[in-house]
């Protein structure tokens, strides 16, 4: 017992029919993250300072939904947002519709730290992000051909629902996936509409807490929807027991305020990490489907998720480590 | 058991002192909007309609911080947010930074209703709102001489304030009614329960005096500020970055369900573990108990049961 340990996620509800190449593409990611958590909790980095490192590396990645490769809203535009939360003392930090900044987590840091609030959003965000000095780009940078292509088949599957042909595109194959799986997240399939936010926990030496959760939102959303992953509660949440950042269908963790049940269930059920996350998948949701990563300060870390797959990996000091998808 | 209702106009460090002429429209505005729901709740009107019509009364009230009477920006901008929620079904609905709809509360309702989400924010909730015809206006219309003095004395003084200084009379030195500067006016809530143990909540408000363009409190981030479920349904009110941090209004529900113990202890026991002088909250149970405790000064409320019992008070009864 003791100890650090680090889990970071891509996003509970994974489509069965995607392709190998892009599972190894994304064990590759969450890997190449682990190790960077990793060495920088060798080097006493603080867990605050390694959940921020870590999702930054997830954002800039085109890969997952955040930052860069950010789910689509209806008009074609990026929208992100992402919190962060410090155990310790339950410091927090959280920013929502952003369009210029290159890495949300760090905003929602600067919002922690440098702000007398916790929650900035859409042009103040923003005016205090230029304040800030940090690092600027066009919202063109942060969309991708996939994902221009995903709203589209979004819109298409929004109009038809249940029952659409949709023709098979080259690229991702997402087409044909459509039609062989009817598997839904927030009631549309899941190969439009897998959520992909990303996230990290982290415990260090110390037995310190942290979390942060960053993400694009829902393909083809309303602009100016907010979802779980910047809702102090919902999406994140860091105490002096645990941390916990979630993922899945926004409206599902929001209602269950999925990460604060966690700590709660271990604090006033005294359940230990495992047991918590388990019981908050099980008992929590109803229909809704999501994910959870979870650490102790006892250095103890843990996954659930009633989702059919969820990216993920993790870590503990004493040299276990596992990435998986399913 | 029957029906019972709770509602507050802020808590925080409402000054002992408070001259009758910022008392007296304050204490009939929570007298009204109590009755307003007490109507409704005899007409046995259900619970989320019941506190939806009492905050969109709180709401157009000039005195309360929500809607008409909200505290301003930084810019002297008004940022309106709003969040309701229905305790049996758990659906919930909320809005930030509305500048022209005239009642936040009804928009958060649509939110929840209308669409597949359950929070829009800025121009995304305006464009809604529009598409929805919920009534706009010029954000002049919310704007109040009180508050353009406050965002002066606050832009003056240098810091963000949950609440109302008394205005700074010339002829007065600045006295122990602002000892330390902030007093609370933020924030109107709503939360009832019927005689067949369905709750609902609501919250709207106009956020923090002299506040950053873009800041989001706890109002709008359910579990903060706003919470219901089975066993209760929650409002809570002050310092949005301490209630937030706190899950206040989750937290009443989890310890009442964890701990086994009442409302009124669960209330309390939340209360006093947020840092002293930041919250207060309102609540009702399934059962028709009510609990209203908080750690500032003083909390606007009132509530009501359906035996005949009614309160309106702003300070604790042993401070008089």
């Amino acid at each position: 017992m003791g100890g650090w340990a680090i889990a970071v996620h891509g996003g509970a509800g994974v489509d069965p029919n995607l392709p190998k190449e892009r599972q190894e593409e994304a064990k590759r990611l969450l890997t190449r993250c682990l190790d960077i958590g990793i060495s920088a909790l060798r080097s006493n980095l603080s867990a605050i300072d390694v959940v921020e490192l870590v999702v930054r590396q997830l954002e800039t990645d085109p890969l997952f939904n955040s930052g860069r490769g950010s789910a689509l809203t209806e008009n074609g535009t990026v929208e992100m947002e992402a919190s962060i939360m410090d155990g310790p003392k339950r410091r927090c930090g959280a920013v929502s519709g952003l369009s210029t900044v290159k890495n949300p987590v760090s905003l929602a840091r600067l919002v922690m730290d440098k702000s007398p609030h916790s929650y900035l959003a859409f042009l103040g965000a923003e005016e205090f992000a230029k304040k800030q000095g940090v690092e600027l780009v066009d919202n063109e940078y942060f969309i991708t051909e996939d994902n221009v292509g995903m709203l589209k088949l979004a819109k298409e599957a929004n109009s038809i629902l249940f029952d659409y042909r949709i023709p098979t595109i080259g690229t991702c194959g997402a087409g044909a996936a459509a039609m062989d799986s009817p598997l839904q997240m927030n009631g549309l399939p899941i190969s439009v509409y897998a959520p992909e936010t990303v996230g990290c926990v982290v415990v260090d030496k110390e037995g310190r807490c942290a979390a942060a959760t960053s993400t694009g939102g829902l393909m083809n959303k309303m602009t100016g929807r907010i979802g779980d992953s910047p809702l102090i509660g919902s999406g994140t949440y860091a105490c002096e027991l645990c941390g916990v950042s979630c993922t899945g269908e926004g409206e599902a963790i929001i209602r269950s305020t999925l990460a604060r049940e966690v700590a709660a269930v271990m604090e006033y059920k005294g359940l230990r990490l495992h047991e918590a996350v388990d019981f908050v998948i099980k008992n929590r949701l109803d229909e809704g489907k999501a994910g959870v990563i979870a650490v102790s300060k006892n250095g103890e870390v843990a996954c659930g998720f009633n989702t059919t797959g969820m990216f993920r990996g993790c870590a503990t000091e004493d040299g276990f480590m596992e990435v998986g998808v399913w | 058991m029957g029906w019972a209702i709770a509602i507050h106009g802020g808590a925080g460090d409402i000054p002992l002192s408070l001259p009758p002429e910022k008392r007296l429209p304050r204490e009939a505005g929570l007298r009204r909007c109590l009755e307003v729901g007490i109507a409704a709740l005899k007409a046995r009107n259900h619970p989320l309609d019941v506190v939806e019509l009492v905050v969109r009364e709180l709401e157009n009230h000039p005195n309360f911080n929500a809607g008409k009477g909200s505290v301003l920006t930084t810019t002297g901008t008004v940022e309106m947010e709003a969040c309701i929620m229905d305790g049996k079904t758990m659906k919930c609905g909320a809005v930030s930074g509305v500048s022209t709809v005239v009642n936040a509360i009804s928009l958060a309702r649509l939110v929840m209703e209308k669409t597949s989400h359950i929070y829009l924010a800025f121009d995304g909730a305006e464009a809604f709102a529009r598409d929805q015809g919920l009534e706009t206006v010029e954000m002049s219309h919310f704007i109040t001489p009180e508050n353009i003095e406050r965002l002066k004395q606050a832009q003056e003084a240098d810091r963000v304030q949950i609440d109302y200084t008394q205005p700074i009379q010339k002829e007065t030195p600045k006295d122990a009614a602002v000892a330390d500067g902030d007093s609370q006016i933020g924030t109107v809530g709503c939360v009832a329960v019927d005689n067949e143990g369905n709750l609902a909540t609501a919250t709207s408000t106009g956020g923090l005096v002299n506040k950053m363009v873009g800041r989001i409190g706890d109002t709008p981030v359910i579990g903060a500020g706003t919470y219901a479920n089975h066993l209760c349904a929650v409002s809570a009110t002050g310092r949005g970055e301490a209630i937030i941090r706190g899950t206040v209004a989750r937290d009443v529900a989890a310890v009442m369900e964890f701990k086994g113990i009442s409302l009124k202890e669960a209330a309390a026991y939340v209360i006093d573990r947020v840092p002293p002088g930041t919250a207060g909250l309102i609540a009702v149970s399934s059962t028709g108990e009510i609990a209203m405790p908080f750690n500032t000064t003083g909390m606007f409320r009132a509530c009501a049961t359906e035996d005949g019992y009614s309160e309106i008070a702003i300070w604790d009864s042993t401070s008089k």
